[in-house]
């Protein structure tokens, strides 16, 4: 296998896009993909985009050949494949580019992800977002999806000592990086009481505990390591591509507070890498909500389960921190607009491994991504090193 | 949900009727036609479960899709049936009542109304036991 490099990214704002289609979202962030990585069309082999449901958000199927015509690519014939694992999609439409140029069978390749989420109402759209569960069995009973990640934080804060205040941080800490991100959705800063005076969503989780609905869309540009300096003076390598999976319904977990897929995922990129979760510096985690942050931490092993609250309460996961977490703002602050969160987390990892992340700058040379798809039935882990 | 896909699973749903391994003895609810600890050497039967269990982990939910809107708030909670395997499931209870390791029993309930085709969908809740 080829070793891989990320040669350049591009991001659209995050946030609410009334006044801009699907398929422009996508172009946006493929043309500065493409211009940060000093690639023109006829120069790509594949494309794989990452998206959850654009058949229910849009109407729109056929996503891959939608995603090539707008591109400009259709009279290229490009190869384009649409990638699907819920909240995970953009994570494992990397993957899936990563592995065709490692594989030797394609050379310059193109992942995005995207997502138009705010072209249907709230009751819809939360409807739409149960079917990352199991919709026979958790959706028919009324689950939604806070409501399952709700239960993963009752039964964590039953058996272990997180404080609600503790959890209230996650979403402090992710804010206050998202008020550094000229792309989030929201660069305000909070505090722990906005958190614990908003609405309750699902006990105990409260509104600024949920990530938003959003519209965006991110493409990275994958190639040879071997022929990464064609392109740039800066590539960052990819150390690791990680996939694993669970049951889909949160019941049948072997335990409902631990997301196993994240510990399969998370041991096999680090023996991939060949390092330990001391050698990264930065996470860009999937804080779907702030208890998923907690668990995340603590699943792909920077701390015992149980002290995650913690940490985070103390600062070790802030900018500053000993492990910056979610520098971007995460899904919370930054936004989510489920298919592009993969890539938009390979995004903000390459522009701090690069030195290009302005105020929310950290001092990082292996940054580690990690996506989660459902409660936790698909997770794509990456490391990435300058 | 479709009137098709709701009517595939009535028995299930109705009767708290899910599946058992002969081969290794695992019972499973929501049924399973394959043991994922046997596999193709599993043979599977279905099984009549009690109807009684403890509540693993619960929720209030508070903003609920539009089919259960009207239903809000509501105890959503995964309960551990005593023949072993869990489920996600209403308890009709006050939200205050609702406790990690509260003992229930199955109810056969209105679950849903489906706003579009006004089909009214029951199955098992629980309430709480004893
Ligand atoms: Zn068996």
């Amino acid at each position: 296998m080829r070793d891989v490099a990320v040669i350049g990214v591009g991001c659209t704002e995050f946030g609410e896009h009334w006044g801009t289609s699907f398929r422009d979202l996508f172009v946006k962030a493929g043309a500065l993909a493409l211009d940060d990585a000093g690639v023109t069309g006829e120069n790509i082999d594949a494309l794989y985009v990452g998206n959850m449901s654009a058949g229910r958000f849009v109407e729109q199927e056929h996503i891959g050949a939608l995603i090539a015509d707008y591109a400009g690519l259709a009279t290229n014939h490009v190869a384009s494949t649409r990638v699907e694992a819920a909240c995970a999609s953009g994570g494992l439409a990397f993957r899936q580019a990563v592995i065709a140029v490692a594989s030797g069978m394609e050379d310059i390749v193109v992942a995005a992800g995207v997502e138009k989420m705010t072209d249907v109402g709230t009751g819809a759209s939360v409807d739409m977002l149960a079917s990352a569960a199991d919709r026979e069995w958790e959706g028919f009973a009324g689950a939604t999806f806070p409501g399952l990640y709700a239960m993963i934080a009752t039964d964590y804060m039953h058996r272990y000592p997180l404080t609600r205040e503790q959890l209230a941080q996650v979403a402090v800490k992710n804010h206050e990086n998202g008020a550094k991100n000229p792309i989030a959705q929201f660069q305000n800063r909070i505090t722990v009481d906005t958190v614990l005076n908003s609405s309750l969503v699902a006990d105990p989780l409260r509104l600024f505990d949920c990530s938003p609905i959003t519209d965006g869309a991110a493409a990275v540009v994958v190639v040879p390591l071997e022929r990464a300096r064609e392109f740039t003076d800066s590539p960052v390598r990819v150390l690791a591509s990680a996939q694993a999976s669970d049951t889909i319904a949160l019941h049948d977990r072997r335990d409902i507070s631990t997301l196993d897929a994240s510990v399969a995922a998370g041991k096999r990129a680090f023996s991939q890498a060949g390092l330990t979760h001391r050698d990264i510096d930065m996470l860009e985690v999937h804080d779907c909500f702030t208890i998923a942050e907690i668990c995340a931490i603590e699943d792909l092993g920077f701390c015992k389960k149980g002290e995650a609250g913690r940490l985070t309460a103390e600062g070790a996961t802030a900018l500053g921190g000993e492990i910056p977490v979610n520098t971007s703002g995460g899904l919370k602050a930054c936004g989510h607009p489920v298919g592009a969160t993969g890539i938009k987390q390979v995004y903000e990892i390459v522009n701090q491994l690069r030195g290009e992340a302005g105020a929310r700058q950290v001092d990082a040379e292996i940054g580690m991504a990690h996506n989660v798809g459902g409660t936790g039935a698909t997770v794509v882990v990456h490391i990435l090193g300058a | 949900m479709s009137v098709s896909r709701f009517w595939r699973k009535i028995p299930q749903r109705y009767n708290l009727i899910g599946t058992q391994c002969t081969t290794c003895g695992r019972h499973f609810f929501p049924p399973r036609s394959l043991c994922p600890d046997c596999r193709r050497s599993g043979e599977i039967v279905d099984h009549k479960f009690i109807g009684k269990g403890t509540v693993v982990t619960y929720t209030v939910i508070r903003s609920a899709s539009d089919q259960f809107e009207h239903t809000t708030p509501y105890v959503l909670a995964i309960v551990a049936l005593d023949e072993g395997p869990r489920l996600t499931t209403q308890v009709a209870c006050l939200p205050e009542e609702a406790k990690i390791g509260m003992r229930v029993k199955s109810v056969f309930r209105r679950v849903a109304a489906d706003g579009e085709s006004g089909t009214i969908h029951y199955g098992t809740k629980f309430v709480p036991a004893e």
